[in-house]
């Protein structure tokens, strides 16, 4: 499977151009956002003062350890471990994400629904899998807490991370309707009967 | 006429429980007990998918990484959950273990410092201390070991706890109704769940009971097995089952599901047949502190 590496923020054309199976690799930044952040964005009318055009964001909420701002942690923040949440409970705000923020990849664990498939498809993005559970590695590859915004919401606050080599991670879902997440459904679903059987459930 | 002495009894201080409480939070969110290791081994030995493979090894990975950088498996630090085990002869104030165990999980929240992942559940308001109304959860069992008080902490990732499920099956939906529930509740907890994972399974007892069940189950030990010769057969059955689904290591296809499949058995009314599942996640984290008259033992 073809391997690409992405700095980010990226074009449209670059986002299509990847397909469900291929690696990422990705460059420069990254912004975490979680439930609450998205709930208050998208259901209570709050505006990031972040600029999200063409960026990805990671379904996440750090552990962090406060620090006087200087040097790489102007936000008076220091990583402790950053990792990722499942995503399928963010599903229904991958299209205000996209349409309004102009976010074009989401990172997390787990896989989006058919929904989000479809946005996917219509403005040009994509789904990023990172090992769920694999947060000390994930650690290594950001590099700063560069800045914070919604930070009431705590830790659920929309996060700018530096990053380098941030993964590989897998293209769960691409632009074109490939869904890795859909192809296991459908073979795991042909299978159920099999196993039902041998269990000896009718 | 003879004179037996009393046994003498084994006294906990609640500083000692404090520390202890603190400590067994943080080592369980960086060291992975070493029968979850060695079942990831035995996954990664036998898995025939591809990604699946890389998925594991990546996992692998991770567990090294935080050992090495004495960082944190996940970053879920969990709801804490403490099982107390009481042995005989042993002089407790329960009040202030209760409040020593939280002062711990706090401590342990603001010191190291550990993402607070406990909220208010009406209002959502996070006080950054880990700790809330009921929360820790303490479980309290007694043992017939004498002098003996043991801690085991579990720190419990919400991914996996959001895979939790309870039917009120009845008696005619028999055996072949909990086995099709258990499978059903696998495939419909896919790759939320953080797979390879613990399937916990309760059967019988009441709603709660059941549920609790599951949860005990799903926390076992990888390699016990269910004491009741019934559940045992089934932990059997449902192991081979849920992994020939094909749901795979973050539910991206393979043949590592679960890790295993535990059955924990109640006994139940004559008109109900109640299941339920709890799921544990592949960082299967625990780690347990034993008093005893000679001290303290920090392990899994």
């Amino acid at each position: 499977m073809p391997h690409h590496t992405l700095h980010m923020p990226c074009t449209e054309a670059e986002i299509r151009n990847l397909c469900a199976g291929d690696t990422v690799t990705l460059q420069d930044t990254l912004f975490g956002i979680r439930d609450a952040t998205q709930i208050h964005m998208f259901d209570r009318g709050r505006r990031t003062r972040f600029d999200l055009q063409g960026h990805a964001v990671i379904h996440t909420a750090p552990n962090v350890r406060k620090v006087d701002p200087s040097g790489t942690n102007q936000a008076g923040y220091e990583a402790v471990c950053i990792g990722t949440t499942t995503s399928d409970r963010m599903e229904r705000f991958t299209r205000p994400l996209m349409e309004r923020e102009g976010v074009r990849i989401i990172i997390g664990k787990g896989g989006l629904r058919e929904d989000s498939g479809k946005a996917f498809q219509e403005i040009g993005g994509c789904y990023l899998a990172v090992i769920g559970g694999a947060a000390a590695l994930e650690t290594t590859w950001i590099t700063a807490i560069e800045d914070v915004d919604m930070d009431d919401l705590n830790p659920e606050s929309l996060w700018r991370f530096a990053i380098r080599d941030f993964g590989p991670l897998i293209v769960g879902m691409d632009a074109h309707g490939g869904s890795l997440y859909r192809e296991v459904q459908a073979s795991v679903e042909a299978r159920r009967a099999a196993v039902l059987a041998k269990l000896g459930v009718a | 006429m003879s004179v037996i002495p009393p046994p003498e009894k084994l006294r906990v201080t609640p500083d000692a429980i404090e520390e202890a409480a603190k400590l067994l939070y943080i080592r369980a969110l960086k060291i992975l007990p070493d029968d979850i290791k060695q079942g990831f081994f035995r996954l990664d030995a036998s898995e025939t998918n591809g990604l699946a493979r890389s998925v594991l090894a990546t996992m692998i990975e991770n567990i090294a990484v935080a050992e090495r950088t004495e960082n944190l498996l996940c970053q879920d630090t969990g709801i804490p959950i403490f099982n107390v085990e009481i042995g005989r002869d042993v002089e407790l104030d329960g009040w202030a273990l209760k409040q020593a165990i939280a002062r711990g999980v706090e401590r342990a929240t603001r010191e190291h410092p550990l993402r607070s992942s406990v909220v208010h559940p009406i209002t959502r308001v996070n006080a950054h201390s880990s700790c809330g109304a009921h929360v820790p959860v303490i479980n309290l069992d007694f043992i017939e070991a004498p002098r003996v008080l043991r801690l085991i902490m579990i720190p419990k990732g919400s991914g996996s706890e959001n895979g939790s499920f309870l039917q009120m099956l009845i008696p005619a939906d028999g055996l072949a109704g909990v086995k099709r529930f258990v499978v059903d509740a696998a495939i419909k907890a896919g790759g939320k769940v953080c797979p390879p994972t613990i399937l916990g399974v309760g059967v019988g007892g009441t709603s709660d009971l059941c549920m609790h069940l599951a949860k005990v189950a799903a926390t076992r030990t990888l390699g016990s097995v269910c004491a009741d010769a019934e559940g045992a057969k089934l932990e059997v059955e449902l192991s081979e089952a849920v992994n020939a689904l094909g749901i795979g290591p973050q539910g991206l296809g393979g043949d590592s599901t679960a890790f295993a499949v535990h059955v924990e058995i109640a006994a139940t009314h004559i008109t109900m047949n109640p299941v339920a599942v709890n799921v544990q996640c592949h960082s299967a984290r625990r780690a347990s502190a034993t008093f005893t008259p000679e001290g303290v033992v920090i392990g899994f």
